[in-house]
């Protein structure tokens, strides 16, 4: 800052020689932006708006929610747990045991029945609980870089603790995400007929296309002592690898479901359906459970009434609101603008006279 | 030149009886005992250069860094800030595996705030630099040797050089004046940048260096001067001089300081003695305390508890990673537990969670708005360019512009509770107009002062409205008479005109606006009691001590006094047909014109004797004999004390005299009263005996002496006159403080100026008012107390303060108006002590408050008692060096940028113009800055809280493992693009009413010091409803995501996805929540705000168009996973309605029943009430003002209830008579 005997004054004589003409250029030009009187709308909340606003979000939201709760409501969704029942009794006591274990068998049946017309394509998918594949440790351990294209094969820095062999040669794909790959397969068939599954076009294009090289084949993939996942077709490029693909795109929350795959036929009402189980994935050690979903879809996705309950929720409440308004206004009208209600006038000891 | 030069010559010290004796060489002690080791070779620069007497270069340096250390101390400087340190050290540890960030997204946000900050600094530091060169840039006249004397710019001066400095020039350095232009080595010096005084004090140099007095003598100039060392003591100096082989004491008489100004005297030489940061005025100098704006502080704590949220929850955090990686983790296979590296090894988790624990400090630093800091400052600057760029506060006269010198205290300007006000070249332009007079019992003089006339233009207005609010109900409520609206236009209308036309003939004569036929050429002649008329201009054109000066371009005398108001009596002499145009060692000479067309008489008053001017006297007087040989007595003084001195028969116009006095008094006008003695010359030349006699005592009392001989004189007076002069108030000061007291404002006047002239100036701004019970706390001047000493006079004060304070709380008349009037000394006595809260509380209830006779350490202390005292935001405003210590004790000071010294301007905050420019400054610009700081922070605060938590919602779901469930990228872009923006908005351009409405209506100033806006209701209502916003954001997405498909296509959302769709939602939710908060839309706000939310999507889309290297999950997220999918749309729009539902039903609960003044103003604005009901409208203008005993309008009213008061008595009394 500047000190007291600061600068003796550029006052003095200076100022006093100072030119009109300079002065003149001192002053401010006028604009209505540094005066700040640029035109400008000022809104105010009135009665009229305010009960405007809620009714019409009232209104807005009131057939948004019904439209998505009957979306919703259409959707047919079958979900079957099968953790458990797919270990055989014997091994009930020792789960983990039975799923580690590479001589046991693991194939399972299941038979269920469609409750409602389901429309194809009915998707498939399997559904996994306390799985963190949000967990920073897995978030973090892969590389984009390897992904993409061959070049990039020797990038595996991120990729720890999966990044290479014991010999040092990269893992190809690497990191935790990839080695866990999710390797439990469901066959279907109804009435003996093999019902079939799509497995292409689950992943987004994009990650096809741009994300996973149609020139990186996998490499040293589960050849380490510890196996993960699912074990890679080594000739398949990882563009085609849509499982991996799908698998990859990490889940938000520990609870989620991941495309498997489509049945494009239509499925009717009380058809048995039997699936076939390849129940290899270990969720046993940290206590996941293992669903398997077939589930139509809407204009919303899957069957999802949160959606509209809250818009329904919400909507009534402004109309609610709305109304409170209205009675209150009727009760207690403020005629806007009453200078009545100016603090010099409500209480009176603020004022002269 | 010689004309002038043998003009100049008069030994001037033959006009002074007291203050510039000089001593009789016999008188001299021996050479000081010089305490310090400084030696000082007279003429022989030369010798300092090398290292014992090498002292500091006169180059002087405000600046607080320079090229080499402005990076390490500014960087220093930005990191003493705690946030920043927290950011710092985030930064440094996103380079480690432990942040949840790459680095760039720390590093960056950092180094731009950082940047911005340092920026600022630099270009404020910048602006000092060039200040201070053009100080040291100046030029003066410098001896080179040889007797001859170039100029030389003032940083190149060393110690010893001798300098000729020239009229009206500053001195460069502190000097020993050598001799000066007089023949007696006298010069004046003007200190008003030291000390505030405006009245001119007389140098004087030794008698044995007076005959250097011309170029040629400093040849073989040689001296050495030894003195004390560098200190900041103005008024003492303890020195010797060597000169031919002989030792003189020096003393402060003979040291011209640095800063201070030659006036009156055409050259000065003299020899350096202390240069630049050694000169006493730069020692003084004390660093400006970096000043914070109440918001700010408690913005600190705000900042403390969200630094407690943080780390709270990061605590939380870390011990649910420590449980989790402890219990669950090791089955968690897929993790590979058993691998484990630095910061994650499930056999260790406390460590583990202790790395955690740094990792979530870091992740949820989003509590803690990084760009909060460098958003109020870039709010800041915008604001206060828009302060120096309004054309209202700008002063033609003097080409200033307002200028917001530290932008850190806008806000500051709408919360101020007290103004603490110097007087002179503040309240006053320090320059005097004779306006009227009372000569032989009659008043002249018809102008009105300002003060008047301001006072009947209010009492115009106020009549109106009186009249209207008396009968509005007969007129049949809102019905508004027509004839009523347009008389009161038209009175408007007239006073317009009156007031306009008064400006076109404002006089072109500086000092003189009196106007009155019957004295203005020669007219007076014509008056009854010619006589005493022609006494009362003699008095005015002889009892002085100016200096005439022939102005050669105007063909008239100018004259140098030592006061403003001499020159000012000199003028109205010259007018009224006296001109003084000559003066001789012992003559004036004066030019009388007797008549219109009466040629001039030149006539010539020997002056035998002058008893000149001192405080304690109050009067000054001359012995002149006239050509006849007549012996006068001329004495013009205080009106209290020139009417003790009357003789009987001199008592003939005392009564009228003192109506008279009292009128002008009234009218805020400086009074002298003038009277004379005639003298016999028997009666003359014994007192002259024994004047002589005192005169060449020697000893102590030889002043008393003098002064007791003086007094003999001065009796016996016959009254002659008295005149008023009015201090001219700046302009609108009146007006300007009307409205800040209407504001709700308390004002303070602290000023060095005598008693009477203080209250005279309060009077003239109607702080003071007849009626008003002034409580004068003084120390008596008594023996007796000096005997008692300090304690007598404590207790007497103490008894003083008590007494007043019992009288206020014993009064009944709830109308009834205190003054507090308090003198230095008194003040001194008051400050030191447990006293000065009795004294506080006194003067916090009285109207106003002054303090005169104070010290420039005294306005300090005053100033740092009202603000510790009360608590309040003080606003301290002065233009001298003398204010410095106020302005920079305030919480905030404004200087006057006038035309007088910049010391003031320098130190302060906000340097104005001109004192009126304070209203607009404070109740529009603060009251707008307060708000939008307000609103901004609060909003901030909101934003960064329903941001931050949903981080902490997500850790919960994802094993505390401090991943985060946004894009780096879009983290980054939060706090620095996507959602600051709006905010400067907010905070730059947010308008509650129009300028103005806010001048209208000065009462809303009051939300400001109440501080409506930014209590901790307030601020935990925003913190509450970010909370909740972040609850709705966070739960509402989940659950709408949870794991079923959201689109058509059966995909179900990844974390990028969900992350991404909550994202949108916040930025939706924040920027419609500015949306509600503002209530003044331009261009701007919507590009801002609306433009937000497009560049959202914008930068979605870019981001997703990049290589996926870059963009990773989010790649094409827009196009390809989103966009197509409804419910993206639908959670937006739901989600946004919802986080803002609540406050919208708030504010449109709030404002219809509970509204505040500028909600209904808004509301008038809003619906044309104000131009239909135009009655309405200037009725509530009227009435929206606080409670105030001081301003005109208070004034106005206290004669309206005194009128009504002697109508009801009258009425009353008619009654019972009948």
């Amino acid at each position: 800052m500047s000190s007291r005997g600061a600068a003796s004054s550029s006052g003095g004589p200076q100022l006093g020689t100072s030119e009109s003409s300079t002065r003149i250029s001192k002053k401010p030009k006028y604009s209505r932006f540094t005066q700040q009187e640029l035109p400008a709308c000022k809104p105010i909340l009135t009665p009229g708006w305010v009960i405007a606003t809620f009714i019409a979000v009232g209104i807005i939201f009131i057939p948004i929610g019904l439209a998505s709760l009957f979306a919703s409501q259409r959707v047919v969704e079958i979900v079957h747990r099968y953790d458990e029942e797919c270990v055989p009794p014997i091994f009930s006591g020792n789960q983990l045991a039975y799923i580690q274990s590479s001589i046991t068998n693991k194939t399972c049946t299941k038979n269920f029945t469609v409750p409602k017309r389901m429309k194809g394509p009915v998707y498939v998918y399997y559904q996994l609980d306390n799985f963190y594949q949000n967990h920073r440790r897995y978030v973090k351990s892969r590389s984009d870089k390897q992904l993409r294209s061959k070049a990039g094969e020797l990038d595996t820095s991120t990729c720890k603790p999966e990044a290479t062999t014991g010999n040092n040669s990269p893992i190809v794909p690497c990191g935790l995400i990839a080695w866990s790959l999710f390797n439990d397969t469901y066959g279907f068939s109804m009435k003996n007929k093999v019902l079939n599954v799509s497995k292409k076009n689950i992943a987004w294009k994009s990650d096809q296309e741009h994300k996973f090289g149609s020139d990186v084949y996998p490499k040293n993939f589960q050849s380490g002592g510890l196996i993960g996942g699912a074990k890679l077709n080594a000739s398949i490029p990882l563009s085609e690898q849509e499982d991996l693909i799908v698998w990859m795109r990490t889940a938000a929350l520990p609870t989620f479901r991941k495309l498997y795959g489509k049945i494009e036929t239509d499925l009717e009402a009380n058809d048995e359906i039997t699936v076939v189980i390849q129940n290899n994935y270990n969720t046993y050690s940290f206590g996941g459970r293992k669903r398997l979903v077939l589930s139509t879809t809407s204009w919303i996705g899957g069957k999802n009434d949160f959606l509209g309950i809250a818009y329904l929720t919400v909507g009534g409440f402004c109309m609610f609101l709305a109304i409170g308004f209205i009675l209150l206004y009727v009760i207690k009208p403020r005629p806007l603008g009453d200078p009545a209600f100016l603090s010099w006038n409500r209480n009176p000891s603020g004022i002269m006279n | 030149m010689t004309r002038g030069r043998i003009r100049s010559k008069i030994r001037r010290s033959n006009l002074y009886t007291f203050s510039c004796l000089r001593p009789q060489t016999t008188d001299t002690e021996g050479p000081n005992a010089v305490q310090g080791s400084r030696v000082v070779h007279c003429n022989q620069p030369q010798l300092h250069l090398k290292k014992p007497l090498k002292y500091c270069s006169n180059f002087i340096s405000t600046t607080k860094y320079n090229v080499v250390t402005f990076l390490p101390k500014a960087i220093f400087e930005q990191f003493r800030r705690v946030a920043n340190l927290y950011f710092l050290l985030a930064a440094v540890l996103s380079l480690t595996p432990i942040s949840p960030f790459t680095p760039v997204s720390m590093i960056a946000p950092l180094a731009f705030v950082v940047g911005l900050s340092m920026a600022k600094e630099a270009l404020e530091d910048s602006r000092r630099f060039v200040q201070d060169m053009k100080v040291n840039l100046r030029k003066v006249s410098v001896h080179k040797g040889d007797g001859v004397f170039g100029y030389r710019p003032w940083h190149k001066i060393r110690v010893g050089d001798v300098l000729k400095v020239e009229k009206d020039q500053f001195f460069p350095a502190d000097l020993l004046l050598l001799s000066s232009s007089y023949e007696d080595g006298i010069c004046y010096v003007e200190t008003m940048n030291l000390d505030g005084e405006t009245n001119l004090k007389v140098k004087r140099c030794l008698e044995t260096t007076l005959s250097l007095n011309d170029d040629e003598s400093f040849k073989d100039f040689l001296g050495k001067i030894r003195c004390e060392d560098p200190n900041p003591s103005l008024y003492t100096f303890v020195g010797n001089l060597e000169y031919d082989r002989q030792v003189f004491p020096l003393d402060p008489t003979q040291i011209l300081l640095r800063d201070s100004k030659l006036r009156n005297t055409a050259f000065v030489y003299g020899v350096v003695v202390f240069t630049g940061h050694d000169s006493k005025v730069m020692q003084n100098a004390t660093k400006s305390p970096s000043k914070r704006s109440t918001i700010e502080k408690k913005m600190d704590y705000i900042i403390y508890i969200l630094f407690t949220l943080l780390v709270l929850i990061s605590l939380i955090s870390s011990l649910g990673f420590a449980v989790k990686t402890k219990y669950q983790v090791p089955d968690w296979w897929y993790l590979q537990p058993k691998k484990p590296d630095g910061v994650f090894d499930p056999t260790n988790p406390s460590l583990s969670g202790f790395y955690h624990l740094i990792t979530a400090l870091i992740l949820y630093g989003y509590l803690i708005p990084i760009s909060l800091y460098v958003s109020i400052e870039v709010v800041k600057v915008l604001q206060a360019t828009f302060i120096n760029q309004d054309r209202h506060m700008y002063d033609e006269e003097s080409g200033n512009t307002a200028q917001a010198r530290t932008s850190n205290l806008n806000e500051e300007l709408g919360q101020v509770d007290t103004i603490l006000s110097d007087k002179t070249g503040t309240l006053t332009c320090n320059q005097m107009d004779f306006l009227k007079c009372s000569i032989a019992g009659t008043a002249y003089g018809v102008h009105s002062s300002e003060v008047e006339v301001a006072a009947v233009q209010q009492m115009a207005i106020q009549e109106e409205d009186v009249d209207l609010s008396n009968f509005p109900k007969r007129r049949g409520g809102r019905h508004v008479s027509r004839d009523n609206v347009e008389r009161a236009s038209e009175i408007e209308l007239e006073t317009v005109i009156t007031s306009s036309n008064e400006n076109d003939l404002k006089p072109t004569i500086k000092g003189f606006s009196f106007e009155d036929r019957r004295l203005m050429n020669g007219n007076w002649s014509k008056e009854p009691n010619a006589d005493v008329h022609l006494l009362f201009f003699r008095i005015l054109a002889i009892c002085h001590t100016a200096i005439p000066e022939y102005n050669e371009a105007t063909g008239s005398f100018t004259y140098e006094a030592e006061s403003p108001d001499e020159g000012a009596f000199l003028v109205a002499a010259r007018e009224f047909g006296f001109e003084f145009f000559r003066r001789t060692q012992s003559s004036v000479f004066v030019r009388e014109r007797y008549t219109n067309s009466g040629e001039p008489v030149e006539k010539e008053y020997k002056i035998l004797n002058l008893l000149d001017f001192t405080s304690k006297r109050k009067r000054m007087s001359v012995i002149v004999q006239d050509q006849e040989g007549q012996i006068l007595l001329l004495c013009k003084g205080a009106d209290s004390i020139i009417f003790d001195r009357l003789s009987k028969n001199g008592k003939v116009y005392e009564e009228t005299t003192t109506k008279h006095l009292n009128e002008y008094g009234e009218a805020g006008l400086r009074t002298l009263a003038l009277a004379y003695r005639k003298l016999e010359e028997s009666q003359y030349a014994t007192w002259n005996n024994e004047f002589q006699k005192a005169k060449t005592s020697i000893g102590g009392d030889r002043e008393a002496m003098l002064e007791r001989i003086s007094d003999m004189m001065e009796r016996e007076l016959i009254l002659v006159g008295a005149t008023a002069v009015e201090d001219k108030l700046q302009k609108g000061v009146p007006q300007c403080i009307d409205k800040l007291a209407q504001a709700g404002l308390k004002i303070w006047v602290l000023t060095g100026d005598k008693m009477e002239t203080a209250i005279n100036i309060g009077f003239a701004c109607s702080l003071l008012r007849q009626g008003m019970k002034q409580i004068c706390i003084t120390t008596t001047n008594s023996d007796a107390l000096v005997k008692d000493g300090k304690e007598g006079a404590k207790e007497n004060i103490l008894n003083q303060i008590t007494n007043a304070t019992q009288m206020i709380k014993l009064e009944k008349d709830p109308h009834a108006a205190f003054a507090l009037i308090i003198d230095g000394k008194t003040l001194g006595y008051v400050l030191d002590d447990n006293m000065k809260h009795q004294f506080l509380g006194l003067a916090v209830d009285c109207a106003s408050v002054i303090c005169c006779r104070v010290s420039p350490k005294q306005k300090a202390e005053v100033t740092r008692l009202v603000k510790e005292g009360t608590g309040k935001t003080t606003l301290a405003i002065g233009d001298g060096a003398n204010d410095v210590g106020m302005i920079q004790e305030a919480d905030i000071g404004v200087g006057i940028s006038g035309v007088e010294g910049m010391q003031a301007v320098m130190a302060s905050d906000f340097s104005i113009a001109q004192f009126r420019f304070l209203e607009r400054l404070l109740v529009v610009h603060g009251h707008w800055c307060y708000k939008r700081i307000a609103q901004m922070v609060c909003y901030f605060f909101y934003k960064n809280i329903a941001f931050g938590l949903t981080l902490f919602y997500f850790e919960a779901f994802a094993a505390f493992s401090g991943q985060s469930i946004y894009d780096d990228w879009y983290m980054l872009l939060f706090n620095v693009i996507l959602t600051s923006l709006p905010v400067i908005s907010l905070g730059v351009f947010e308008q509650d009413v129009s300028s103005e409405v806010c001048l209208q209506f000065p009462a809303l100033y009051q939300q400001g010091p109440k501080n409506l806006f930014f209590d901790w209701y307030r601020i935990l209502g925003w913190m509450g409803n970010g909370l909740y916003s972040s609850l709705v954001i966070f739960f509402l997405n989940i659950v709408i995501f949870y794991d079923q498909a959201f689109r058509v296509g059966g995909e179900t959302a990844d974390m990028e996805a969900v992350g991404t769709t909550m994202f949108t939602c916040i930025i939706w939710a924040v920027n419609c929540q500015i949306a509600l908060t503002m209530s003044h839309f331009t261009w701007i706000q919507h590009l801002l705000v609306w433009g937000s939310i497009v560049t959202w999507y914008l930068f979605l889309f870019l981001y997703g168009m990049m290589s996926p290297l870059i963009s990773g999950n989010a790649y094409q997220i827009l196009v390809e996973v989103l966009g197509p999918a409804p419910i993206y749309w639908a959670a937006t729009l739901l989600v946004t309605i919802t986080c803002n539902l609540p406050y919208l039903a708030h504010i449109s609960f709030q404002r219809c029943f509970n509204p505040m003044d500028h909600h209904i103003i808004q509301e008038i604005k809003y619906y044309k009430k104000d131009i239909e009901d135009r009655h309405m409208w200037t009725r509530e203008r009227s009435k929206a003002r606080q409670e105030t005993k001081i301003g005109f309008t208070a004034r106005v009213e206290a004669k309206i209830r005194q009128l009504r008061g002697r109508l009801q008595k009258k009425h009353s009394s008619n009654l019972s008579a009948s």
